[in-house]
């Protein structure tokens, strides 16, 4: 389907927890400036995919390349220095510092000259950085001072993202990203989720709700019980060819999906 | 491009939020300052109605003597509670430290300056100990220090030995609250924190403007520059009119500037902050918890030890009662009434000193009207009942508002 070497590809991936095959040997891939859709039913291994390319618990088998290397994430910090970023769906914020803090935690910015020794923020550098991101995005915040636990849902997980991308990274993880938010605010992430297309990243978003999904996603991946139930382009298919996939109902128009959409993967 | 852009993002949207931001400010307990500010003048007004001897500058004098240590000790108490936890063990702590300084200095014959550091060592390393414990085996902060509050004063009485007090007669360490300025260094003073709050203003305020963003508004530094030239030039008029600017003033205003600059200012008092609001984000941003925890109880234990040096000074001894009695109490009380939050990630080192001057006021005052010490307990203990009263409906406010 899409040009080139995709930017993160696994191969055969399988993760079993005790007795449970969290994932069967499951293949996946994102390209830049694709946004794909993760969807599945609650335990399908929808998390447990996405926490073993966030390295928070590596895969027992398959492999994972990397713009086309064979590389290992075991840990955190390994999908980090890759270029993947994740978002979780608690967005890990502290509500009691503003906006730039926030955005800079654990990586502030020191003042130059004097201000080094004591490792002295530099507000004005991180404020300024802060409002360019921001404004590229096209993220409105009422003010970047404001304290995190005063912004709407919508604002908080945008804050998260734009966060995430400070790194530079080349892949992004969404958990959940418009959960247990309002319809405009829906509306303000999925906007900022196709601007990060825009940026030619590539975007994991896993979401329950397939609105969503269809509204952003070039592609649709489907897991259920830990295995790949599915992969559909978008704009090819329909919500209802999508939850057969993810419910297992109505097999045949699967299967008739699924080869069609192997070779492609 | 984004420069420009983003300014024109910020004036679009900062007059609407700047004004409501600052009522809202003052509901949920961000500018508590001003509200423990205005206590204060009520707690003046209430004493000096009743006895005129309360806003003497003789009064006056002793009512900053009397908080210094207090004040001390509260500048590490603030940070263990923005990290949201308690230290139980600073009042044992400062007795301990000012016991061992008095030991080497009296029985030992130390110069007074290795004695003193010797003192802080202690009370670092203690705090460190503490801080270890806590965070290696994840056991209550609150416990850990209880267990501190017994042993140390335990130690305290072994240090002392079976004389129970000693006498302390170094100048080098009585000196430290009994030294007074004359007239002209209380100005030189006055002149230097006036020029140098001046100027940390003007800089800031320049590199603002030449980005372009945040508070760009001239009058509101001028406004600032002003209340403090004010604030510094009554208070040293009111010293110099009695016996001058003490040394202890002096130390205790460094401490608490010097404190808050690294908690607002520098990475890691931005990672205190982080931590007491969210250990779990700071963890996985990469900020090392652990640390900073630790880093924090040592401070506590540090801040306590020179508390306690500065009251075996003003005493001129230390006995068995040394940081015992009500001083842990009021050192924890003290910031809270100002305006620190007990739940962690919101208060200022400021609220050291407010809260040690509403405190010493109301005992001072008290005193003067030879008010018995039931009655005083009684009323700072209404007093910091209200005060966390007002913190907790303020955090209610914050959540709700936070929620929309």
């Amino acid at each position: 389907m899409e040009a080139g070497t995709p930017l993160l590809q696994l191969e055969g991936v399988s993760k079993r927890f005790g007795p449970v095959q969290a994932l069967d040997r499951v293949d996946f891939a994102v390209h830049a400036g694709e946004v794909v859709g993760l969807v599945g039913d609650n335990g399908a291994g929808k998390s447990t995919l996405v926490k073993a390319i966030a390295g928070i618990h590596g895969a027992d088998q398959g492999t994972i390349r990397f713009e086309g290397r064979e590389v290992s994430i075991s840990r955190p910090q390994d999908a980090t220095e890759l270029g993947i970023a994740t978002v979780y769906q608690d967005l890990a914020l502290c509500d009691n510092l503003d906006v730039v803090a926030n955005l800079f935690l654990g990586r502030e910015e020191v003042s130059p000259g004097a201000g080094s020794v004591s490792r002295q923020l530099d507000e004005v550098g991180m404020e300024n950085e802060t409002a360019d991101l921001l404004s590229n995005l096209a993220v409105t915040i009422p003010s970047l001072r404001s304290e995190v636990g005063t912004l709407s849902g919508g604002q908080r997980q945008q804050v998260a993202v734009a966060r995430s991308l400070l790194g530079e990274p080349r892949v992004v993880l969404l958990d959940e990203p418009t959960a247990a938010l309002g319809v405009p605010q829906t509306k303000q992430v999925l906007q900022l989720i196709r601007r990060l297309r825009e940026r030619d990243l590539g975007v994991v978003m896993i979401s329950h709700n397939l609105v969503d999904v269809f509204a952003v996603a070039d592609r649709v991946f489907v897991l259920r019980l830990g295995r790949a139930a599915g992969e559909f382009k978008a704009d090819e298919t329909t919500e209802e060819h999508v939850v057969s996939a993810i419910t297992g109902v109505g097999d045949g128009r699967n299967q008739k999906e699924q080869p069609e959409e192997g070779e492609g993967a | 491009m984004s420069a420009t852009e983003a300014a024109a993002a910020e004036e679009t949207t900062e007059p609407r939020s700047t004004t409501g931001q600052a009522l809202r400010r003052i509901v949920q307990g961000d500018l508590s300052s001003v509200r423990v500010i205005l206590g204060l003048v009520m707690i003046a007004v209430i004493f000096q109605v009743q006895e005129d001897r309360f806003l003497s500058a003789q009064n006056l004098t002793n009512l900053m003597l009397q908080i210094t240590t207090i004040g001390l000790i509260s500048v590490g108490v603030v940070y263990v509670l923005l990290l949201g936890e308690i230290d139980l063990s600073v009042g044992a702590v400062s007795g301990l430290s000012a016991a061992v300084m008095a030991v080497l200095s009296v029985n030992h014959g130390w110069n007074a300056y290795l004695a003193i550091a010797a003192a802080i060592a202690v009370g670092a390393t203690i705090g460190c100990m503490q801080g270890s414990l806590f965070s290696r085996f994840v056991v209550p902060s609150f416990v850990v220090t209880l267990a501190g509050l017994l042993a140390w004063e335990g130690a305290l009485l072994q240090v002392l030995g079976q004389t129970g007090s000693l006498n302390i007669n170094d100048p080098k360490i009585t000196g430290l609250a009994n030294i007074f300025y004359s007239d002209t260094v209380g100005w030189i003073f006055a002149a230097v924190i006036i020029a140098a709050y001046g100027a940390v203003l003007a800089i800031g305020f320049r590199r603002r403007v030449a980005a372009g963003i945040g508070d760009t508004n001239p009058l509101a530094q001028i406004a600032r520059f002003v209340f403090l030239a004010a604030i510094v030039i009554a208070a040293v008029a009111v010293l110099n009119s009695d016996r001058g600017v003490p040394l202890a003033v002096m130390i205790l205003l460094a401490f608490v500037v010097g404190m808050e600059y690294v908690a607002k200012r520098t990475t890691f008092g931005r990672h205190v902050f982080a931590v007491g609001g969210n250990a779990e984000a700071a963890r996985r941003a990469g900020i090392r918890v652990n640390r900073v925890r630790v880093a924090v109880f040592t401070i506590a234990g540090t801040m306590a030890a020179i508390g306690g040096i500065m009251a075996a000074s003003r005493l001129f001894a230390v006995n068995q009662n040394s940081g015992g009695n009500e001083l842990l109490l009021l050192a924890i009380a003290g910031p809270v009434i100002a305006g620190t939050s007990l739940f962690g990630g919101r208060g200022s080192v400021w609220t050291a000193l407010l809260g040690a001057l509403v405190i010493g006021s109301i005992s001072n005052g008290m005193d003067l009207l030879s008010l018995s010490s039931s009655v005083k307990l009684m009323v700072t203990g209404g007093v910091l009942l209200l005060a966390v009263l007002v913190d907790a409906i303020a955090r209610q406010q914050r959540q709700t508002s936070g929620r929309v």
